[in-house]
């Protein structure tokens, strides 16, 4: 393969990428050499096991991808705003809005909120680390890895364009020929398995390493919404791993699943990809739920209204999560029957979201409301959401959704539930956890200019959508060519800068708070604390919980304030058992990276030898007799004491 | 702490819809020129009045608590509850209440969907027997086959008002859809399928349809104009069209099937004996043919686009 085939060429735009890419590759390299620091990131980051640390990798990872399908919406705004600048060409623009939705749902939601999940799940439950520390760390890794092989895809080789649901005969290898659609396919599939790794390790952590006395019906609303997540993570994510490599080995070594030729069955991929998408929404949202419930219950000063009724309100949507894929294809001609079902079941999801929303408002009821920034994130959700819930609705009204499909309507609501739902959640989540994960608070006021550009850009952006959608604009056009559709674009355009400039004072904001911000001398940091993660120190020493509380209510933190209990009694200390660090996932890792890189060039050889070092590395590490080891009394007393200022 | 004017503008939101809407009735699925998309816009507005009832409730508990239960100097400690935590009674109404609406809303949703699997009915006619209108798609352009008429164009489509059309869905290639939001929703095209939609106009005019489904680098340039006029008008065209065009030959058809993109044709013959792209057999018949082609880049800008003529 010639050079010039394999970085691609040509637009001036993706040479600025591969420039600002060496550049910081450069200086990373050159910084942390400067100041002696691989040893440090090896050490510390590259080999941890620890929860927290591998919680944070994956929420700056998150950070970085929201970057860039931001900057993706932000080049897809311009062009539609100026249609006469001549900015993106079709195929530009395809790439750009198929790696947008990719990124933003794969390598972005998802590991952001797991990301929380990390960190925050161990400590509300009591627990030291997940029950698998190791699957932890290789899930981490085939995310991360997988995400940087999806991008690289726009400087080596081509992106993919056929939209991130890669509808077949569209993405087979025929139509779409070259690697484009296989950086999608290696990609997905390398960051879907630790996703798949990362649901079955929190669900036995969270089914098994309970604090003394919690019951499921203890467990605080997050730790609840993850576990609900994880089993739908379990059931959904296998579809798509089947799915994925269905696909390839069509694309690869020429099979006939999808195809057009050989009586394949193109549709049947819509039906996958659905049966594990829509769930995936779900996985998605329900910790977004989480996050607001734990964010508003703080801030209201209030337990949370109807406990019982949020949960079994989750466990109905990940159940009917699974019984209405068929609504994402109205159009495909199954029939009034068939599609009458799955309007009536898709309908029905409102019900148990209804019955959420009211029991926040409730919530509210007799509250004494304080508007942090995380609060603020939170309540904007409230009226944020229920547009885009409502519209969900109409969308499920099938007759009238052969109207909205494909249309922007469609794209003003589901932006609506998924930016208003998951995107606030993880701004709210990320500042609220923030003094636990890194010691000081974020500024307020930095906070709060950032909250108001990024919601009024936020309604900005995609309310006249919805008027878009129904004039008639279809979604995935590369051209406003239609001259009714441009005022109501330009506008669009301009919230989509609001909530670029939102973001960009956010990641502000987390140099100024490093740079500035009083450190936290308790490990209650907003003082209203409710929940375990609170009653440790901060920061949170490794082994999180010198003594575990016992615990059988709800909100056990607030009672253990009231009767002076810590989480460490220096009468029941005992020697902690820790996972060792290892650097075996993300050798093993990198062994798994490079045989999807060379499947994606479909270079056979070397994806074998890949493939073979990656179950050369599982062959060792079932070797490995490594049981961790032991942290001492003495030194629990020591870091204890010193934290606690005793 | 001193009250900060949250979201209180958002309250204004719903009163935008209003006003909006209010000055919706250029917007095309809310400006329907059939019976179909009549009966769409009927169960879309329908369904507008509940949500917007639904908005405004949660908008206003919305604003009532934030505003009334904020935290601020003086407050009554009375109204503070911090262990309330639930309350069977108005849980069962916040559950019974959303079940009742989705009723409301599912009855006229299925009798929808049952009755656009037919031939629109109007009121003061019997139905008429639809006109058959074959609508095939190939990277990047529309075939309309007119079997009875014995003839076919490509990029633009004729019909008759105040006739049902059964469009009879297909595509040589990728998926496509098929949608002219004036007269009615949409319908996938697939290969080795053959999806049937009803329309029809009930005014005379020229509306806009496009493939809604994105199919690659000439999705944008996939639309083309729909001319309704009246039976005689229709007639009269047809007749045009036998007299006056060439046949489609096999040859020429296979190579308007390569992927790229054609002006404005018309035939005095369909392409239809020569490949059944819906059928088991015929559904690799493009690719087959043409797969290397599909590599090749269009290089699609705005100039190609506006080239199309089909948005005069």
């Amino acid at each position: 393969m010639a050079l010039d085939e394999f970085f691609v060429t040509g637009e001036p735009l993706i040479y600025a990428g591969m420039v600002s890419i060496a550049l910081v590759t450069s200086a990373i390299i050159f910084l942390l050499t400067y100041f002696k620091k691989w040893g440090w990131l090896w050490r510390e980051w590259l080999t941890t096991v620890d929860h927290k640390k591998i919680g944070i990798m994956y929420i700056l990872s998150a950070l970085v991808m929201l970057f860039r399908g931001g900057a993706d919406a932000l080049m897809m705004r311009t062009q539609l705003a100026f249609p006469g600048l001549e900015f993106l060409d079709s195929q530009h623009y395809n790439e750009i809005f198929t790696t947008h939705g990719t990124v933003m749902i794969i390598f972005m939601a998802m590991p952001f909120l797991i990301g929380l999940m990390n960190i925050i799940v161990p400590l509300q439950i009591g627990a030291r680390d997940f029950a698998f520390p190791f699957v932890n760390a290789v899930s981490f890794w085939a995310f991360f890895l997988g995400a940087m092989l999806f991008n690289i895809s726009f400087v080596i080789g081509g992106s993919p364009d056929a939209g991130w649901t890669s509808y077949t005969p569209l993405a087979g290898a025929a139509m779409s020929p070259g690697p484009g659609q296989n950086f999608y396919l290696m990609g997905l599939q390398l960051s879907g398995i630790g996703t798949l790794a990362t649901g079955i390790n929190l669900m036995v952590t969270i089914l098994k390493m309970r604090a003394p006395g919690m019951k499921l019906f203890h467990m605080p609303i997050f730790t609840w919404s993850t576990l609900v997540t994880c089993f739908i993570i379990v059931f959904a994510f296998p579809i798509l791993t089947v799915a994925l490599a269905l696909m390839t080995i069509d694309r690869i070594f020429g099979a006939q699943f999808f195809t057009l030729t050989g009586e394949g069955l193109p549709m049947m991929w819509a039906n996958l990809f659905w049966m594990w998408g829509h769930p995936e929404v779900y996985i998605v949202i329900l910790p977004a739920f989480g996050i607001f419930s734990e964010v508003i219950a703080t801030f209201a000063k209030k337990r949370l209204f109807g406990y019982n009724a949020m949960v079994w309100s989750m466990i109905i949507i990940a159940l009917l999560s699974f019984l209405v894929w068929v609504h994402h294809f109205f159009t495909m001609g199954a029939g009034a029957f068939v599609n009458s079902v799955f309007s009536v079941s898709t309908m029905l999801i409102a019900v148990p979201t209804g019955v959420k929303i009211f029991n926040w408002l409730a919530t509210l009821y007799k509250s004494r409301i304080e508007f942090t920034v995380p609060m603020l994130w939170s309540l904007a959700f409230i009226p944020s959401f229920i547009l885009g819930g409502v519209t969900g609705v109409m969308l499920g009204m099938a007759a009238a959704d052969y109207q909205f499909h494909n249309s922007y309507f469609l794209i003003a609501h589901f932006h609506y539930v998924l930016i208003a739902g998951t995107v606030f959640a993880c701004f709210a989540g990320l500042v609220y956890w923030y003094p636990k994960m890194f010691g000081h608070k974020m500024n307020e006021r930095i906070g709060k200019w950032a909250f108001w550009l990024f919601l009024i850009g936020f309604h900005i952006c995609f309310f006249p959508q919805y008027f878009l959608g129904l004039d008639g604009m279809p979604r995935r056009l590369f051209i406003t060519n239609i001259a009714e559709w441009l005022p109501l674009n330009v506008i669009s355009t301009v919230g989509a800068f609001g909530m670029g400039a939102g973001f960009a004072v956010f990641v502000f904001n987390i140099y100024y708070s490093y740079r500035y911000s009083e450190r936290e001398k308790t490990g209650d940091a907003w003082g209203h604390g409710r929940t375990l993660e609170w009653s440790t120190t901060t920061p949170v020493p490794f082994y999180n919980f010198a003594t575990v509380p016992y615990v059988d209510e709800i909100d056990p933190y607030v009672r253990m304030k009231e009767e002076g209990k810590t989480t460490f009694d220096e009468k029941k200390l005992k020697p902690i058992h820790m996972p060792s660090y290892s650097g075996q996932p993300i050798i093993m890792m990198s062994f798994f990276a490079l045989a999807s890189f060379a499947l994606v060039f479909e270079w056979i050889p070397l994806a074998i030898a890949g493939l073979l070092g990656g179950v050369a590395c599982m062959a060792f590490r079932s070797f490995d007799y490594d049981d961790g080891y032991y942290v001492q009394v003495d030194e629990i007393k020591r870091t204890e004491r010193k934290a606690r200022g005793l | 702490m001193k009250f900060k004017p949250l979201p209180k503008w958002l309250g204004l939101l719903p009163l935008s819809l209003i006003i909006f809407l209010s000055g919706c009735g250029q917007m095309t699925v809310l400006n329907p020129k059939g019976p179909v998309a009549q009966s769409q816009y009927d169960l879309i507005m329908y369904s507008l009045w509940f949500m917007l009832g639904i908005i405004v409730v949660v908008f206003g508990l919305f604003l009532y608590m934030v505003v009334k239960y904020r935290d601020r100097p003086g407050r009554d400690e009375s109204d503070y509850d911090p262990n309330l935590h639930g309350n069977t009674m108005i849980e069962i109404v916040w559950t019974v209440i959303p079940l009742i609406i989705i009723v409301l809303l599912s009855v006229p949703t299925v009798t929808t969907l049952f009755d656009l699997e037919e031939p629109p009915v109007t009121e003061n006619q019997t139905t008429e027997e639809p006109l058959v209108i074959h609508a095939t798609t190939a990277d990047w352009k529309w075939f309309f086959s007119y079997p009875e008429q014995g003839i076919e164009t490509v990029n633009y489509l004729h019909i008759p008002t105040d006739r049902p059309i059964e469009f009879k869905l297909t595509s040589a290639d990728a998926m496509t859809a098929l949608w002219i939001p004036a007269l009615g929703g949409q319908k996938y095209n697939m290969a080795g399928m053959m999806t049937k939609l009803y329309l029809q106009a009930d005014e005379e005019g020229v509306y806009d349809g496009r493939n809604s489904n994105f199919n690659g680098e000439g999705f944008a340039a996939q639309t083309f104009k729909v001319h309704a006029e009246s039976e005689d008008n229709f007639n009269a065209w047809v007749e045009d069209i036998k007299n006056e065009s060439p046949e489609l030959t096999m040859d020429q058809y296979n190579e308007l099937l390569k992927p790229g993109l054609t002006e404005k044709m018309s035939f005095s013959s369909t392409h239809l004996e020569y490949v059944q792209h819906h059928s088991n057999e015929g559904m690799g018949y493009t690719v087959e043919r043409f797969r290397e082609l599909y590599g090749e880049k269009l290089h699609l800008d705005a100039d190609e686009v506006e080239h199309q003529e089909t948005f005069d």
